[in-house]
């Protein structure tokens, strides 16, 4: 008896529930009323069933409970119940799974207007490109990521060269024109999601998913990872802002190309060893723990180190000349500066490769309070604070 | 026993009870389990076969076999094996005849030597494993190098698993005292046998096969 | 049957016969113990978790690398290390044999070897929270390239004993699978016809069948991820920059992992489901005095939900970037699955249609698994529908789902089958007020954590966050009603230690039971000592001469006649007759 009260009282909680509950959909802001229609049909329908099975057994619970003399009556099968449950069943399946299917035709059939726009995930951020002059997007690869070109696009296919990069998180759309979004990662999955716009895709590396909707309201909206990608994964942020056509234009027409972006890459100042250290220190691991912009890491800054007194674990303190970094690279724990633990990782590094890091962290700087002038090196314009800002791995 | 007709029994019915020696009509348990084992290990292989077609699709794939410098450029070596494993089998079901007639004699020297020729083959395949890793075909240097070490390793170390069966099965052989279900043992590892000799073979043609083969069967599966 | 002679005399010693038995009873029981031992480390991450996400920032020893570490263990504990072992390790062992007429399982020996084989497991994967950097952190679905790179916890040992402790579960799954297996087609006493086996009997051999064909593609999947991971292999591994450096890996697909994993693990859910199902039709039918409604469609279903279940696998997949035109198919044979499955909910409600019902304790926890797997079926057509998913996956709406279907409902249907078995077991009732307690504080707990849930889930929370701060689509009520939830999960964890306090004492304490204290019809009650001894049936094997379900037979004396005993007016000379007159 209890229990039927309970499942009636369950249910009916239930059903208020879902009329008086806060949460729901985010107002939709793309085309794709489609499928808040389908959710709405499946809801009604499973709804249903889930109210009257529940009903039905609180009211067998009472008129079937056991009472001194009562017998139950004895029936093994009932072919022709069962086969109308059956039918009814099949029927309410059809009923959900036609409508599903018939959305699902339009969600993979993109437009031929679609705009493209291509979003890359990286631990734990997002890139975007677009494509430039020509409507088409350069080739890719994770071998042509670095520092400058974070994306990977291939610097001697041509058609990459007008591509326009987005500098930061941050993506604008425009206002009611289908757009086909492509997807890739560099390092493990993502996913694109905007919970405004329903739809949602993975990002797999290796391979180019896409997904497309159209963005019917305007505002910011925040684009969320759904894939789980390691401890950061909660925290990858960016937005996604719709506008209208003329802002958006605007925008567009400010962005970068890739051949720009490179330009001023190579126009860094960096001499040659620097640069091919810079290029090392990525590849090797150097920068998942010193940063290049004076941020607090794992290990010191490269920033104005060079030719900086470094206080030792043993009291000591000596001058971080060429011999000295060329030292603590080769040999990691044979020297410890104070305040760092001893995780230092000894690198299989060549001679030439060696002087080449030591060039690079040259190139970064001498402490600026104390340049004593023991540095023979111009320094020139050191990159490193704009560097760090989308370099450095943390 | 049809399955279709027993899944329609009406059991709430009353039946004709069953005779009293239907036990003993049944098959040994030992064989149904052994084929619930092969049934195992067929989804096992079977899948293994089925991620290494779909590896072998993308493309940095390199066959193995097929061409000089190929690490399987000569596959006599594995053919070699092939005949020990093929020796095996046929031995052990010798030795299956033999104990079922009784012979314990050659019921033992055909046992022995099915176990002789499975361990020749498993020092076989080390040694191909060995000129593999002399000409510098390590297990990472491609997809289907890690394939050739993974599905051998692997069928070894089932073969190697018989092989604790065998010396089961053979504690009893070498016993004097008549033991009855000798011979289902010994039927029962020359089943595994076979099975394994079967599983090497359809790993072997994957193994060996040339792209254009791979590509086919691909299509075939309907993963192209 | 084969060795009748030989299983029969009594181990003498403590250690052969509580430590290396062969007795299937000692067996499960020793099953069910490691299991319950162990779902209770994924209970407390499970609460762990909670903690966070219900009073986020507030407990600082949670940080975001734990989290991903509690998230993974508390779910692969659970999937695995407690469902899938307690119901074919513990319910399978106990109940095949007895339920089927045999004096063991057919082999013994390779059934005592399960059952260590799987503490093994569990203890190498309670050891990676002992190693350098902890557990995984990968989530229990172990997606490459993430479970081996880092940024992602546990990625040096973790992931490794990981993966080593599944490989040796599968090992043990499929030692005990082919005893379950064999057992049921090979072992069934006289007249024991397949049709005339109780459901739960078909339930678990269904799902030791889908466990034999299904846990191989765990272990190819997990071998490959483990030559990725130690011997650099690109099997799921394509070219990466991870943390700034290019990895030597090349031309690997991820997806590959991702439906191997899926081809495994959508079986493995009705692994969990279909014991759960076979448990619960016969408590119903037993405590509403009735024939469970529609015996042969039942089994029907069974059969082909589990050959269904290999045609699923990829509707966890909608959003994974694998080929869209797939989404069709796996729509459609999702909700065709669908059908079988409703109609085993018609069968359990009409067998309580008409019915005598005695609101016992395991009936009490059978009708709540019954409205727990509704709910969770329901939501299963959302997330199978493929376009109705793609806004739904990875929110908050599945994990409400796959807790109601596959963690609430067969939890439920364990607690029923215990409450219902003690007797049995132990020789003692388990205390029913502590049970009626226990039952509602679980059945109305863990509705209240997991329907308002699904609505977090619409609303478009992702699953998997560490933390919800700072979001602008997320309004603040919806901290609150996390924080309720924390609260109900609290409450829900700390009653089941009132069920195991209720285990423990009810054993030395509880009221003694009689051989078949709910009048049921099936042969376990039938034994000739209570608990059954080594061997279960003394002297002679039980005849069967009917079916598991004549309940309120008309013109029947009592309202259970036992499977043993035969139709009335069977003529003499029959078989019936001479099995009568044997001593
Ligand atoms: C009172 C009991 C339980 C509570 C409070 C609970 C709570 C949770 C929470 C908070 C999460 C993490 C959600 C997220 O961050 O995405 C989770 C995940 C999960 N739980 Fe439970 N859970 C309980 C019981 C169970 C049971 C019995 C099962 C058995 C099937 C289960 C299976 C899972 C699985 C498979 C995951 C997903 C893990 C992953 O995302 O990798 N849980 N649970
Ligand atoms: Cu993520
Ligand atoms: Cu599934």
């Amino acid at each position: 008896m209890v229990l039927a009260v309970a499942l009636i009282l369950v249910t009916v909680a239930s059903v208020l529930f879902h009329f008086l509950s806060p949460w729901w959909f985010t107002p939709l802001a793309s085309n794709w009323k489609l499928i808040d229609d389908t959710i709405l049909i499946t809801l009604v329908i499973t709804g249903g069933v889930f109210v009257a099975v529940n009903l039905f057994i609180a009211w067998a619970l009472i008129r079937y409970r056991h009472r001194p003399g009562r017998r139950a009556t004895y029936e093994p099968e009932n072919k022709k119940l069962e086969g109308w449950l059956t039918i009814g069943t099949s029927l309410g399946i059809i009923a959900m799974l036609a409508p599903g299917l018939y959305v699902y035709t339009q969600m993979i059939r993109v437009p031929e207007d679609a705009i493209v726009v291509e979003a890359v995930g990286q631990q734990w951020q997002w890139r975007f490109r677009l494509p430039g002059e020509d409507g088409r997007l350069g080739r890719t690869g994770a071998a042509f990521v670095s520092l400058d070109n974070p994306l990977g696009l291939d610097p001697d296919d041509p058609d990459g060269h007008d591509d326009l990069i987005v500098p930061g998180p941050d993506l604008v759309l425009p206002l009611d024109r289908p757009v086909l979004v492509l997807l890739r990662a560099h390092d493990v999955l993502h996913n694109f999601y905007v919970p405004q716009f329903r739809v949602k895709m993975d990002l797999v590396p290796g391979l180019v998913s896409r997904f497309w909707f159209t963005p019917t309201a305007t505002g910011r909206f925040e684009i969320l990872c759904a894939e789980l990608c390691g401890v950061g994964h909660w925290n990858m942020r960016g937005h996604v802002e719709v506008v209208d056509k003329s802002a958006y234009r605007e925008w567009r027409a400010a962005l970068p190309t890739f051949g720009a972006v490179l330009a001023a890459a190579a126009d860094d100042g960096l001499d040659e060893a620097a640069r091919r250290g810079r290029e090392l220190a990525r590849e090797r691991g150097c920068l998942a723990c010193h940063t290049l912009d004076g941020a607090a890491g794992i290990g010191p800054t490269w920033q104005g180190l060079y030719g900086a007194e470094r206080p030792l674990a043993d009291g000591r303190s000596v001058r971080a000349d060429a011999d000295y970094l060329a030292e603590a690279i080769r040999d990691p724990n044979a020297t410890l500066v104070a305040g760092f633990p001893a995780i230092m990782p000894r690198v299989d590094l060549s001679e030439a490769e060696v002087d080449a890091l030591v060039a690079f962290i040259r190139s970064l700087g001498a402490p600026t309070a104390e340049a004593q002038g023991a540095d023979p090196m111009p320094p020139g314009d050191a990159p490193a604070a704009n560097e760090a800002a989308h370099g450095a791995p943390r | 026993m049809n399955l279709f007709a027993t899944l329609a029994d009406k059991p709430w019915l009353a039946q004709p009870a069953p005779p009293p020696d239907e036990a003993a009509r049944r098959m040994p348990a030992a064989r149904v389990g052994v084929l619930w084992l092969l049934a195992s290990l067929t989804a096992l292989f079977s899948l293994f076969a089925v991620a290494f077609l779909i590896r072998a699709q993308l493309p940095d794939w390199e066959a193995l076999a097929g061409g000089a410098g190929r690490p399987l450029a000569s596959l006599a070596p594995l053919w070699v094996n092939t005949a020990w494993l093929a020796t095996a089998s046929v031995t052990l079901q010798a030795a299956s005849l033999f104990a079922r007639r009784g012979r314990s004699g050659a019921l033992r020297a055909a046992l022995a030597a099915g176990a002789l020729s499975a361990l020749a083959f498993l020092a076989g395949q080390a040694l191909v494993w060995q000129q593999l890793i002399a000409q510098g075909h390590f297990i990472a240097t491609n997809p289907s190098a890690s394939f050739f070490y993974l599905l051998t390793a692997l069928h070894g170390a089932h073969l190697a698993g018989g092989l604790v069966a065998w010396v089961h099965v053979a504690r009893r052989a070498w016993r004097p005292a008549a033991d009855a279900r000798l011979a289902l043992g010994v039927a029962l590892c020359a089943l595994y046998w076979h099975f394994l000799l079967a599983v090497w073979l359809f790993v072997f043609a994957l193994l060996a096969a040339e792209p254009a083969t791979l590509v086919w069967l691909a299509e075939i599966c309907g993963l192209r | 049957m084969t060795h009748d002679a030989d299983t029969h005399h009594e181990p003498s010693s403590f250690w052969t016969r509580y430590v290396w038995s062969q007795d299937h009873k000692v067996i499960a029981i020793q099953y069910t113990l490691t299991a319950i031992a162990i779902g209770l480390v994924g209970l407390v991450l499970s609460n762990l978790m909670r903690l966070q996400l219900g009073f986020p920032g507030r407990f600082d020893f949670i940080d975001a690398a734990a989290y991903y570490q509690y998230v993974t263990m508390h779910g692969m504990i659970m999937v695995i290390y407690l469902l899938t072992a307690l119901l074919l390790g513990g319910f399978g062992n106990y109940l095949i044999p007895l339920m089927v007429g045999a004096r063991d399982m057919v082999f013994p020996y390779l059934n005592m070897l399960s059952f260590w084989v799987y503490l093994l497991a569990v203890l190498v994967l309670v050891a990676s929270f002992f190693v350098p950097g902890g557990p995984t952190g990968a989530g229990w679905t172990l997606y490459p390239p993430q479970a081996i790179l880092p940024g992602t916890p546990g990625t040096d040992w973790g992931i490794v004993l990981m993966l080593a402790s599944l490989v040796i579960f599968i090992v043990a799954a499929t030692m005990g699978g082919l005893n379950y297996v064999t057992t049921v087609l090979q072992a069934r006493t006289r007249g024991m016809t397949l049709m005339r086996m109780p459901l739960t009997v078909w339930g678990i051999f269904t799902a030791s069948v889908l466990a034999l064909l299904a846990f191989p593609a765990l272990f190819v999947a997990g071998m490959m991820m483990l030559l990725d991971k130690l011997a650099g292999t690109s099997f799921f591994m394509p070219a990466i920059v991870s943390m700034g450096r290019e990895l030597g890996h090349e031309g690997g697909s991820p997806l590959l992992f991702q439906h191997l994993f899926w081809f495994f693990g959508h079986p493995e859910v009705y692994i969990v489901a279909l014991p759960a199902f076979g448990i619960v039709s016969d408590l119903i039918s037993t405590h509403a005095r009735k024939n469970i409604f529609g015996y042969r469609m039942m089994v029907w279903a069974i059969v082909a939900i589990g050959g269904l279940s290999f045609v699923v696998w990829a509707h966890h997949m909608y959003v994974s970037g694998m080929n869209p035109y797939f989404g069709y198919f796996f729509a459609t044979t999702t909700l065709i699955i669908a059908v079988p499955t409703a109609i085993k909910v018609y069968n359990w409600v009409l067998t309580l249609w008409r019915g005598n019902i005695h609101l016992t304790v395991p009936m009490l926890f059978a009708i709540g698994f019954i409205c727990s797997f509704v709910l969770g079926g329901i939501t299963g057509l959302f997330l199978g529908n493929v376009s109705v998913d793609i806004p739904l996956s990875d929110t908050y709406f599945v994990v409400a789902h796959f807790h109601m279907v596959m963690g609430v409902a067969p939890i439920l249907a364990i607690f029923g089958g215990i409450y219902h078995w003690y007797p049995k077991v132990t020789g003692r009732m388990l205390d029913e007020r502590l049970g009626r307690l226990h039952f509602w504080v679980t059945f109305l707990g863990t509705y209240a954590i997991y329907f308002p849930m699904h609505y977090l889930g619409f609303l478009g929370m992702p699953r998997r966050y560490y933390s919800f701060e700072d979001y602008a689509f997320i309004p603040d009520s919806a901290q609150d009603l996390n924080a309720f939830i924390t609260v109900c999960a609290l409450v829900v964890a700390a009653f089941q230690f009132l069920f195991l306090f209720n285990l423990v004492w009810s054993a030395f304490r509880g009221k003694p039971a009689e051989s078949n204290p709910w009048g049921a019809t099936t042969l376990e009650w039938q034994t000739p000592e209570t608990p059954p001894r080594h061997g279960n049936w003394g002297e002679a094997l039980p005849v069967v001469h009917r079916w598991a379900y004549d309940y309120s037979v008309p013109g029947a004396k009592r309202d259970f006649i036992p499977q043993t005993e035969p139709h009335e007016g069977a003529p003499p000379g029959t078989d019936e007759a001479l099995a009568e007159a044997r001593p």
